[in-house]
């Protein structure tokens, strides 16, 4: 017994226990209770809004509207998608191994250090050359920028919510560094790299679809969200289909049993942060060599704690991730737009969004469940329903 | 010599300044956390401190309204903490993080539609901001012989005209010490920190004494927030707080969650801000100018590296982070 509150000790700190379905069918668990919490994160939203004086319903239609009622605002809203595919990503694989990686901001600036590194680099190679590179490089930074707070969790028991914190702000100050001392442009006022040859840029998805004939109005949506469906699949195959992925699942689940199975907690933890800064790293792809063409200050803008909230929205599986993104995508491209049209309201209504999914898809995920619950067991009847400890 | 004493002296008062709102946010952080509540969301209660802050204190020329402003929305905000947390026993990291990130957008969003000043809060007159404390004798204490020219710049750059909340956070700390070596709350909120299980049995609600924790945590932060806005600056800017929050937790961690060496923590990264001001550009003997951005993460790095265990050792209270559930 006692025993077993210490195992539980030890893994709560970590931080564990998300999207775990109850005992209710398994669509309740991964579709009815998000819905739910959706639906009060978004009540609340619509009641800071009537309290700004606004009409709820009609911002939140334009907001939608101009996120997806044309096809140039698809493109917007899946660019914003994709950053948020990778940080969901990074966030959830660190979830299936009983890991909090609140650090996929600094992960994605190093990892846009990792994608502008190349494309200074390669001037005058062809834009195929440069972009593998890109990724491999964005995903390297990041992944040495993860793995080192999981290294200190696995070997010395650093709390990883504290030390990928910390990482964040280092990574800024060393960011800052990097372009006000190092890497600026000479002669330049501002703090940023000169602008990649053209030839290096991450086409986007316009021109690649150009070249098949394919005519779509112009975007920042680049072919990384490519990469970013790309990710999906290969995170689906590697934690359900590999033995590694087995292996961190099972020391995410139960740290003790997989000690006895003969797997190494630590070298999973360090695997999954590794992989989890990786992920956050390619955010660098979409944004250097898709976007901006050049590194400057805070191009990540919040996206590695968007992440947090498209993990546990999306319940650590790449289907819900890329759901979960595509609502993010939405909020992020139609709050821009909706600040245009209304002059009391600006994007930050959509971080009072963000906050609430957060609040309520993670933190009061159970607010709900009680009620779920209870209905189910009503409607199935009989005691074996009751017979629940 | 006599140069060097001022700057000495300045460098002081600016660390005392800087220090203010991180002492009160650590120490609003060392009662949660003692209690078995993570607390990650400072720099949001914080935040909505010093928005409500500016806020009230601009529309009603009343800096003590503000600061009951801010320490009502800094509570609030703790509540809904603890209502994830406590009553329904939600990931503390998961609502830190929640808090946050809904304050970082509802201060500006508010601030916007209110004041229609892009996201800021009016300048605040003088009067609208939380005073100084001038104590007399500036004059009497420099015109002694010897002593004097040493003592009346001391009195006259730290100690007079402090503001009103530098001195209580000074109290504050005293108070704190004593809360949690001496009095029957501190001593029960240890002990639900470090083993809820053995609270409980002896007769005590551990969901009302982590309430409690809470709601201190919550009245500390508004304040320290009320400092930012309404004391040290005069108005709400956008992203006020800057990192302070997570500056203090890693104060409290620095400090191995106990009062004195949490102040100690909090002093010296506070005097990283001060001196980093100052060595702007300016080369040292042997390692050259160090760029402002290495000694601004000075203050993380350390982190690290205390809980790595590479400087000393950080136990954090060892219910932290995980919700109680009776035996059932």
């Amino acid at each position: 017994m006692a025993q077993e509150a210490a195992q539980g000790v030890a893994q709560d700190v970590v931080g564990r226990g998300f999207g775990r379905p109850g005992d209710v069918p398994g669509w309740v668990g991964y579709a009815l209770l998000p819905l739910l919490n959706l639906l009060a994160a978004l009540v609340l939203s619509g009641l800071v809004i009537l309290v700004i004086g606004e009409n709820p319903l009609a911002v939140l239609t334009l907001l939608v509207t101009e996120a997806v009622g044309y096809p140039e605002a698809v493109g917007y809203t899946l660019y914003y998608t994709t950053g948020y595919i990778f940080t969901g990503l990074a966030v959830a694989i660190a979830f299936h191994c009983g890991l909090f990686n609140i650090g996929g901001e600094g992960q994605a600036y190093l990892g846009g250090l990792g994608a502008g590194l190349v494309g200074l680099a390669l001037t005058g190679w062809p834009w195929p050359v440069a972009a593998l590179a890109a990724v491999a490089l964005s995903g390297l930074f990041g992944a040495v920028w993860a793995a080192i707070p999981g290294w200190l969790q696995a070997k010395r028991g650093s709390h990883i919510v504290i030390t990928t914190i910390m990482f964040n702000f280092i990574a800024a100050s060393v960011m800052t560094y990097l372009l006000v001392d190092v890497l600026i442009r000479p002669g330049s006022q501002s703090p940023e790299t000169r602008e990649f040859d053209p030839g290096v840029w991450l086409p986007t998805m316009d021109r690649a679809l150009g070249w098949f004939g394919v005519a779509i109005p112009a975007s920042p949506l680049n072919l990384s969200f490519l990469w970013a469906l790309a990710c999906c699949a290969l995170f689906y195959l590697f934690l359900w289909r590999t033995r590694w992925g087995y292996e961190i699942r099972t020391v995410g689940r139960n740290e003790r049993a997989a000690v006895y199975a003969g797997i190494s907690p630590s070298r999973n933890i360090i695997l999954a942060m590794a992989i989890s800064g990786a992920l956050a790293g390619f955010v660098g792809v979409n944004e250097i060599m898709g976007v901006q063409h050049r590194i400057l200050l805070n191009f990540t803008g919040g996206v590695g704690f968007v992440g947090i909230a498209v993990a546990l929205m999306g319940r650590n599986h790449p289907v819900g991730i890329v759901l979960a993104a595509l609502l993010f995508g939405v909020l992020a491209q139609g709050g821009g737009q909706v600040s245009f049209e209304y002059p009391t309201v600006n994007r930050e209504l959509v971080m009072v969004i963000q906050g609430l999914v957060i609040l309520f898809a993670g933190a009061l995920e159970n607010l709900f469940k009680p009620q779920v619950e209870a209905l189910f067991r009503r409607r199935r009847g009989g005691p074996q329903a009751e017979g629940r400890a | 010599m006599e140069h060097a004493f001022l700057v000495a002296l300045l460098l002081t008062d600016a660390t005392v300044r800087v220090a203010t709102p991180l002492v009160l946010a650590a120490f609003a952080a060392l009662y949660s956390e003692r209690a078995g509540v993570v607390d990650i969301g400072l720099e949001g209660k914080m935040l909505a401190g010093a928005f409500f802050a500016a806020a009230v204190a601009s529309s009603t020329g009343n800096p003590w309204l503000g600061l009951l402003a801010a320490v009502a929305a800094s509570v609030g905000l703790a509540l809904v903490h603890g209502f994830a947390c406590i009553t329904h026993k939600g990931n503390q990291v998961v609502s830190g993080m929640a808090v946050n990130i809904l304050v970082a957008g509802l201060a500006p969003t508010l601030a916007y539609a209110w004041f229609r000043q892009g996201g800021q809060t009016p300048l605040l007159p003088g009067e609208a901001r939380l005073p100084q404390i001038h104590l007399p004798g500036v004059e009497a204490l420099a015109g002694i012989p010897v002593l004097g020219p040493v003592l009346g710049p001391v009195y006259r750059e730290l100690i007079d005209d402090a503001n009103v909340l530098v001195w209580l956070t000074v109290l504050l700390v005293v108070a704190t010490h004593w809360v949690f070596t001496r009095s029957r709350f501190g001593l029960r909120l240890r002990a639900v920190g470090e083993n809820p299980a053995a609270v409980d049995t002896a007769g005590l609600s551990v969901t009302r004494l982590r309430y409690q924790a809470v709601v201190v945590t919550g009245v500390l932060t508004g304040i320290a927030g009320a400092y930012l806005s309404t004391a040290h600056g005069a108005g709400f800017v956008r992203d006020m707080t800057a990192g302070k929050g997570y500056l203090a937790l890693a104060a409290l961690i620095f400090g191995k969650w106990r009062p004195w060496p949490t102040l100690f923590a909090c002093l010296l990264f506070a005097s990283t801000d001060a001196v980093q001001v100052r060595l702007q550009g300016v080369p040292l003997p042997v390692v050259g100018v160090i760029p402002v951005q290495f000694i601004q993460m000075l203050p993380y790095v350390l982190t690290v590296l205390l809980l790595a265990g590479f400087v000393g050792r950080a136990v954090a209270p060892r219910a932290g982070g995980i919700p109680y559930v009776k035996e059932r």
